[in-house]
């Protein structure tokens, strides 16, 4: 099952976007799949949704821990789960904020990674067809996990109820979950003492690492990747803290707009 | 950082990043739709975490340094090359770093 979510969320970051609801092929691809009689559909959504919600929501535990060993209290602690809710972004805050960077390098770094959560939020509006206070919900709801699961369900390019369920199942469970156990690593977290006696500098690194992984697949993923590290060991001793980061990311714009869609695919 | 800035900056950030989803549900579709746009993006994201690694593993203040937090990297890379799931290569990656540390090393 994790299996199928990774892959999906591979697919979704590779290829970007998906033309939701257009395009013949991919139409004609997953009819042989959609003869799954609607109800069970349904509930093979709501299972994907569950379980990814139940992984995602446990390492809620390592943010919570980490983000009060960098000097965040419990209080910012929960309102970047509660109102930013973007693990990535979260975790870039906790590690510039722990690193001693400046205010500006830790929102522009969240906020260029919370990009991407842009682009779910164009795929997901055709299927959820959501208006008003909902829309903003859905909009809130809206990251790796929730997009992944609602693109992966058979009947994503006509908006059906699987897709739709998907969405909501997991964006709502991810977000409890995230929350509940973010609040309860923030208090263990206070109550640790020394957070690298017990490692968690290092499991910060390993949570980067992870996020980082599923998204290396395309060539042009690992080019941009080694030219961050390298960007990044030259500048560290050189800049201030946070500025390293956000230089990896303009030397990924250029790859980005230099190399063209022939590096993208590869 | 002092409480005062500390906060601005948990504010600002979060903001940002709910306002970017806000954004991806209401701006018109076909703006996003430039392979180019998705393109950079998912290449922007990869540099960042890919740097936040390099910073996690090896910043110390201003400057590099090699301690324990290096192996317990190669720990959690193998954990993901095994398709373990996150929190058990986070664990794995903490249990490294606090082992090699007790046993005087990092």
């Amino acid at each position: 099952m994790r299996d199928v979510v990774r892959d999906v969320v591979r697919d979704v970051v590779r290829d970007g976007p998906p033309v939701v609801g257009d395009g013949a092929p991919a139409c004609d691809e997953v009819s042989g799949v959609t003869r799954m009689p609607p109800h069970l559909a349904v509930r093979s959504a709501v299972r994907q949704g569950v379980s990814v919600a139940v992984a995602t929501g446990l390492y809620g535990v390592s943010f919570g821990a980490l983000s009060v060993a960098a000097g965040i209290g419990v209080l910012p602690t929960m309102v970047l789960s509660l109102l930013m809710f973007s693990g990535g972004s979260q975790f870039a805050v906790v590690g510039i904020v722990g690193a001693g960077g400046s205010p500006f390098a830790a929102v522009a770094t969240a906020a260029l990674l919370g990009a991407r959560n842009a682009l779910y939020g164009a795929v997901v509006t055709p299927i959820l067809r959501v208006h008003g206070p909902r829309r903003i919900a859905a909009a809130h709801l809206t990251i790796d996990e929730s997009t992944a699961v609602a693109t992966g369900q058979p009947d994503a390019p006509t908006g059906g109820r699987a897709s739709r369920t998907g969405f909501w199942v997991t964006g709502v469970g991810v977000f409890v979950l995230w929350n509940a156990l973010t609040l309860l690593g923030a208090l263990a977290g206070n109550a640790m003492g020394d957070p690298r006696r017990w490692g968690l500098d290092a499991a910060a690194a390993a949570a980067f690492l992870a996020l980082v992984w599923p998204r290396l697949a395309p060539r042009s993923a690992q080019v941009v990747a080694a030219i961050a590290v390298v960007v990044s060991v030259a500048l560290i001793p050189v800049v201030p803290a946070g500025v390293p980061v956000l230089a990896a990311a303009a030397s990924a714009v250029v790859v980005g707009l230099v190399a063209g869609p022939k590096g993208a695919s590869a | 950082m002092t409480g005062a800035v500390l906060w601005g900056t948990v504010l600002a950030a979060s903001v940002a990043c709910l306002a970017l989803k806000v954004a991806g549900h209401l701006i018109p579709e076909h703006w996003l739709a430039d392979p180019r746009v998705s393109r950079v993006t998912s290449l922007v994201t990869v540099a960042l975490l890919a740097s936040l690694v390099v910073v996690q593993t090896l910043g110390e203040g201003q400057g590099l340094a090699v301690d324990a937090r290096l192996p317990a990297l190669a720990v959690a890379a193998i954990a993901l090359a095994l398709r373990a799931p996150f929190v058990v290569v986070v664990i794995l990656a903490a249990a490294a770093a606090a082992g090699l540390r007790a046993l005087g090393w990092g």
